[in-house]
């Protein structure tokens, strides 16, 4: 039970002259929800074929569940494999419960057994109303929702998700996560490909942020956070200047935003002390740095070590 | 071999419900029937004409449109479904790149074996009842069997030119020229080489020749025990030096097998 899901082990994948993804090591245990982050080209769709064993490695090693996933013996594991593909339309003269059947009758199920998964699924994501119509009438966040729906038939063990929320309403998304919670629960292990996208903070383990096929940072985000030393930002109010007075604190101040102080992790709690022995404090806001200025920040430093290369 | 089922069955639906098999079950009932009826009205007669005459007709027409069906059903099987990503998505469940070319071989196949079957069959029926002559349903059992060889031939060339272009619109060019070099540019150069060059092929050699054509073979098989009155041009010369139906019969099947096995190769070479 110790072992990893999925182990890649300085794995890496070039066509002729490009390298889609250099050598990347990481390991993704049972029950944890990865997210995957980087720009459209940085390597996450290389990464997630490699996993699936549709492509396989150029250099080192890739494991699911204990075996290469391009082998042989890897194959009636994945049936316990779900995937959403970043753009797939169905075939859309068919109905909705009809891809979704036929889908389930390949994972493995009998026509029976798999009609009947076909329709729950259908329910889990919302869109029994139609599944009796073709998917050529889908909306885009129906299809969105099909496409989940295939991903999640025979309780994956591991799901891999390129772009899950794209043309989702807040609603559906919110349903979508609230899934990947219970799936998680459930003991799956979970990869989240996506930009980086609000609310996906909470549903995460940990994210790996690729750029340009190169690993650029991994690991939880509170462990993101310090790496990146991205400072906290402080809101106070009712201080009416008082904080342009203070010397402890106006060092903290900057031109561009004067109402709010940036403050190094640190030294959060002895900056909080001294706001609080400020009499009119009224209210204060503080925010850690999000997912999205810690993946600016990645990037931004990588960019930065590309230009100073291509320099020297 | 659940999997192939699968797949197979679920091709098979999509020609019932793209109405493929009835419009080409119809256009061939249609055809047998009108030509065995009116096929002699160029001599001046209408009514039923001889036997070999209607197959003669039969196997000249269906040499054009059955490799062109057989095209049209099948050019986009697989770069449609890589357009719409479909594909990558198959291959990530537990199916093989065989299993899937298999299944839909044996889905689009049935269509064209069906609508062989029905359409065709439908005439060697009413032409049993009129003639009252067994040698009607030996005649169009040879005749249905290798058209039924002759589309499946066809529709493993299309995976060739499905599986190896990335854009369903070249696919469609391709099955196009594809189908103007078998079932016409192949025999004019044929000819051409026949007349225009002296001594330059000898009998044995353009039945060679044509063994290169699955069209041809199909030709061959329908025309050689036919009265070689009712068949002209470079096929009457191919026919006196006449193979015999179990050698045609082998070579249209290799017309099958090969081309199917090449997809299945390139398939599983194929980058996704």
């Amino acid at each position: 039970m110790n072992t990893p899901l999925v182990s890649l082990i300085d794995a890496g994948k070039s066509y002729q002259d490009l390298d889609a993804l250099k050598s990347v090591t990481m390991h993704l245990n049972q029950g944890e929800v990865m997210g995957l982050f980087g720009h459209n080209g940085a390597g996450k769709t290389t990464m997630m074929k490699l996993i699936l064993g549709v492509i396989s490695p150029s250099r080192g090693k890739v494991e699911v569940m204990g075996m290469a996933p391009d082998s042989k013996e890897a194959w009636h594991s994945r049936s316990k494999i779900g995937y959403l593909p970043e753009n797939v339309s169905f075939y859309e003269q068919l109905t909705g419960l009809e891809v979704l059947s036929y889908f389930a009758k390949l994972k493995g199920f009998t026509n029976g057994r798999a009609k009947k998964q076909a329709i729950d699924l259908l329910e889990q994501v919302g869109i029994t109303h139609a599944m009796k119509r073709p998917v050529k009438t889908y909306s885009k966040g129906m299809r969105q929702r099909l496409g989940l729906a295939q991903a999640f038939i025979g309780e994956p063990k591991l799901l891999l998700l390129d772009e899950p929320t794209v043309g989702l309403d807040p609603m559906a998304t919110r349903d979508f996560y609230q899934t990947v919670d219970q799936l998680k629960s459930n003991g799956s292990s979970v990869i989240l490909c996506s930009h980086v996208l609000p609310g996906v903070e909470q549903h995460i383990d940990r994210a790996m942020i690729l750029s340009t096929g190169q690993l650029l940072a991994m690991g939880t985000l509170a462990e993101l956070r310090q790496q990146a030393a991205l400072p906290v930002a402080i809101k106070p109010s009712g201080l009416n200047g008082s904080v342009a007075n203070d010397n402890r604190l106006n060092g903290f101040l900057t031109s561009n935003c004067p109402e709010t102080l940036l403050v190094p992790e640190q030294e959060k709690l002895s900056v909080l002390r001294q706001l609080l022995s400020h009499e009119g404090l009224d209210d204060l806001q503080v925010e850690a740095a999000n997912l999205e200025q810690v993946y600016q920040h990645f990037l931004s430093l990588h960019e930065k070590k590309n230009e100073k290369g291509a320099q020297g | 071999m659940r999997q192939i089922l699968t797949v197979a069955n679920k091709e098979f639906h999509d020609g019932l419900r793209n109405r493929w098999l009835i419009s080409i079950t119809l256009i061939f009932a249609l055809l047998s029937i009108g030509l065995t009826y009116f096929g002699a009205a160029a001599s001046g007669a209408v009514g039923v004409a001889s036997l070999s005459t209607t197959v003669a007709s039969l196997a000249s027409l269906a040499v054009f449109l059955i490799p062109l069906i057989a095209l049209l059903l099948s050019y986009d099987s697989f770069v449609g479904e890589q357009e719409s990503g479909t594909l990558l998505l198959l291959l990530t469940y537990p199916i093989s790149k065989s299993q899937l070319l298999l299944g839909k071989f044996i889905g689009q196949g049935s269509i064209i074996a069906l609508a062989t079957i029905l359409g065709f069959g439908s005439s060697a029926v009413l032409l049993y009842f009129q003639l009252g002559d067994i040698e009607v349903l030996i005649s169009f059992s040879v005749f249905i069997f290798s058209a039924i060889l002759l589309g499946l031939s066809f529709t493993a060339i299309s995976y060739l030119i499905s599986l190896s272009v990335s854009e369903k619109s070249k696919a469609a060019g391709f099955a196009l020229i594809t189908w103007f070099l078998f079932a016409l540019a192949f025999d004019l150069a044929l000819l051409a080489l026949l007349v225009g060059v002296e001594d330059g092929i000898s009998q044995n050699g353009l039945t060679q020749l044509m063994m290169l054509n699955p069209a041809d073979i199909f030709r061959l098989v329908n025309l050689s025990g036919l009265d070689s009155s009712d068949v002209n041009g470079a096929l009457a010369v191919a026919i006196n030096a006449s193979l015999s139906q179990g050698q045609l019969f082998t070579a249209l099947i290799a017309w099958v097998a090969l081309p199917l096995t090449l997809a299945i190769f390139i398939f599983k070479r194929k980058k996704l």
